[in-house]
């Protein structure tokens, strides 16, 4: 198993009645409640929270993109990225990812890819998210019926451009380059590991078998919920003749673990709340473009998160049907290891991005959770799927010799000395 | 009204709604696509040949993944009218329909009689921007598109009971189909700059609004006019932006004094 990290960075200072007086946390939220100085400092112990997990023995940590929202502050994720790759020496720095139907033009995604799997000496994990309807369509502009094609003739750009070793034209519908010639190339071969968040659009099923790339499901309905559309996704896979490797897929899930269950809602309760009722307070007209989703996909009704059914619910849930109901998974150590073999076992995946941090906990709680989940929990997990023990296709290849740059400041700032 | 589905060049299949005889005269719908009842059409089809196509993605029309842009919409619009074998029709376009005729008109001005656009979309003025249509809220669109919003409701729904779970699927696939192809030329502004190719318009052209228009407001009106020096224009009192449907017979009067 691997355990990744994530932080999505909320904005932890929305005002209490932010619900009834803000139609969205996301698009057109007035943004003068973002106080810039905060922000500095917030950002900086965010950061400070990824290293704490890659120091604590995380197998990853992880960052991801959204615009206009207190949802999630990294309008460019690699930006953060960049930031670890510096501070960290160890974790797979996993960008789940770049939106690439947004990026003029998308060679800009394979330039700074590299850049950062260059910088961490091979230790990106490249997510490449169609991006939310909110994200895409409205803060982004992007027509929705025509996102899907922009995003995979993006992606062939990209991927053609990190293997290609000479210079090419590219002949696209949105993109025409004369010259694709990619400066730096990443260091792994023949590309970093490619993971594909889907919220449940099935055509991203099919994508991902095609080309062996991880399936990410990102839900914050919970694993129970969750299960009914991995066992959709395992089905592919069967039907497609693919191997059942687990770690062709990837679940997100808050985790919060505490000495006793008692103790885990005492002190994360507040947080959840938070973030279901804050943090998730989109506006429906914002949650779904038309023609963002194919036909296809809403007829196979699958369950939208940001359904007005869904946030009417989210309102109002109590902490004992947040964890029954398997939204989140909390407790102490050991009800958190026997819920998160249950839900790996019944989602059959190999890697979990956990959501330690969540909605406006302080410091503090993010690292007493992830501390006993790193030393009580994640131990007991590793080994849940031994007969793919060596399956190592979704993970990052880091050069064995890598800088250390997160060796202190000293070393940095030394003057001119002439090798001897 | 008879209906009858041809084949375009490009490959697109599109239903196309027909009645009456006399001079030929296209409507080209909004982006909420005809509605259960065209009360309008009928009536205009007592003196001329009245064709309603409709475009890729809206009701039986299909196709839409071939039209990915304002110049395939346009273009659309005259192999639709080349495959049914009119001569220079009268151009009739409500809305998003009003854009396309234009944009037609300006494509190639010497193959239509006389043009109409009724609360025509295809502008955009920064100081009255278009309320956005693709983040309305159901209950929204009738406030938005009807002086009358109530009376307005029922015209949409068509009557419909979106209480039984089936009927509201099939409602919100079909809505998504159209809108979603709408938005190839609506999203996120609906403004693909006619504005500069206005000037080649020569005919004869009627600007058409409701006074209480509240999604494309009376002020685009006058702008209409003044890229387009030899329109004349007629408000229509007690309508909103779905005037055909709201005030079938001012329409429908107004259509026929300029058209003769």
């Amino acid at each position: 198993m691997k355990f990744t990290w994530f932080n999505l960075m909320p904005w932890p200072y929305l005002p209490d009645d932010f619900r009834e007086r803000y139609r969205s946390v996301w698009v057109d939220i007035p943004n003068r409640l973002y106080d810039p100085e905060k922000g500095h400092f917030l950002y900086h112990r965010y950061m400070d929270l990824l290293e704490y997990a890659d120091a604590v023995g995380f197998d990853g940590i992880g960052v991801n993109e959204h615009h206009q929202n207190g949802y999630g502050l990294m309008p460019s994720p690699n930006l953060i990225a960049a930031g670890l790759a510096r501070r960290t020496s160890r974790a797979a720095i996993a960008v789940i990812g770049n939106s690439l139907a947004l990026y003029n033009p998308p060679i800009r995604v394979a330039e700074e890819f590299a850049m950062l799997d260059v910088l961490s000496g091979g230790r990106l994990l490249a997510g490449f998210p169609v991006g939310t309807s909110m994200d895409t369509n409205y803060c982004y502009g992007q027509i929705p019926a025509l996102t899907r094609d922009k995003y995979a003739e993006a992606h062939d750009l990209v991927m053609r451009a990190w293997q290609s070793e000479e210079p090419f034209a590219f002949d696209g519908k949105y993109n025409q380059l004369r010259y694709v010639n990619l400066w730096p190339r990443p260091i792994q071969k023949p590309h970093p590991p490619v993971y594909i968040p889907g919220g449940g659009s099935i055509e991203t099923w099919d994508f991902c078998l095609d080309h062996d790339y991880n399936y990410s499901y990102l839900s914050f309905t919970g694993y129970l919920r969750g299960k009914k559309l991995l066992d959709g996704y395992w089905e592919r896979v069967a039907k497609r003749g693919k191997d059942e490797s687990p770690y062709r897929a990837a679940f997100a899930q808050t985790i919060c673990v505490a000495e006793t269950d008692r103790e885990a809602e005492e002190l994360y309760a507040e947080h959840v709340s938070y973030f279901y009722n804050r943090c998730l307070h989109v506006y429906l007209g914002f949650a779904d473009a038309p023609g963002y989703r194919t036909i296809k996909t809403i007829q196979a009704n699958v369950l939208n998160a940001l359904s007005a059914e869904f946030q009417n619910l989210f309102s109002t849930l109590t902490w004992k049907q947040l964890v029954d109901d398997g939204y989140i998974i909390a407790g102490s150590p050991q009800t958190v290891r026997q819920r998160m073999e249950e839900m790996i076992k019944g989602l059959r995946i190999g890697h979990v991005f956990g959501l330690f941090h969540i909605g406006n906990m302080p410091d503090w709680k993010a690292r007493h959770s992830s501390k006993l989940f790193a030393e009580q929990v994640m131990p007991h997990l590793r080994d849940l799927w031994p007969e793919w023990r060596d399956d190592d296709r979704w993970w990052c290849k880091p050069l064995p010799y890598r800088a250390r740059p997160e060796e202190g400041l000293a070393a940095a700032r030394q003057d001119a000395r002439k090798p001897q | 009204m008879k209906t009858n589905t041809i084949e375009t060049a490009r490959g697109c299949r599109v239903r196309v709604f027909e009645a009456g005889r006399g001079a030929p005269l296209v409507f080209l719908h909004g982006a909420g696509g005809l509605l259960p009842d065209n009360p309008f059409l009928d009536r205009l089809a007592a003196r001329y040949r009245v064709l309603a196509p409709e475009l890729p993605g809206y009701g039986e029309s299909s196709g839409e993944a071939l039209l990915e842009d304002m110049l395939d919409f346009a273009l659309h619009g005259w192999d639709v009218i080349t495959a049914l074998g009119l001569q220079r029709p009268h151009l009739v376009g409500h809305s998003m329909g009003g854009m396309i005729a234009a944009e037609m008109a300006c494509l190639a001005p010497g193959s239509l009689d006389k043009l109409v656009l009724a609360a025509a979309a295809g502008l955009w003025i920064d100081e009255h921007p278009i309320p956005d249509l693709f983040a309305f809220l159901p209950f929204e669109y009738a406030q938005a598109l009807f002086h009358d919003p109530a009376a307005g409701e029922a015209l949409l729904t068509g009557g419909l009971d979106l209480r039984n779970p089936d009927a509201l699927m099939e409602f919100y696939i079909a809505h998504t189909k159209r809108m979603g192809m709408a938005s190839k030329i609506l999203f996120p502004i609906p403004n693909r700059q006619l504005s500069k190719r206005l000037y080649r318009l020569t005919a004869p052209t009627l600007l058409l609004w409701g006074k209480s228009d509240r999604l494309v407001p009376p002020v685009y009106a006058d702008r209409f006019k003044s890229l387009i020096p030899h329109a004349e224009l007629q408000l229509i009192g007690e309508a909103g932006h779905m005037l055909p449907y709201e005030q079938p017979d001012a329409f429908v009067a107004a259509v026929t004094r300029f058209l003769g």
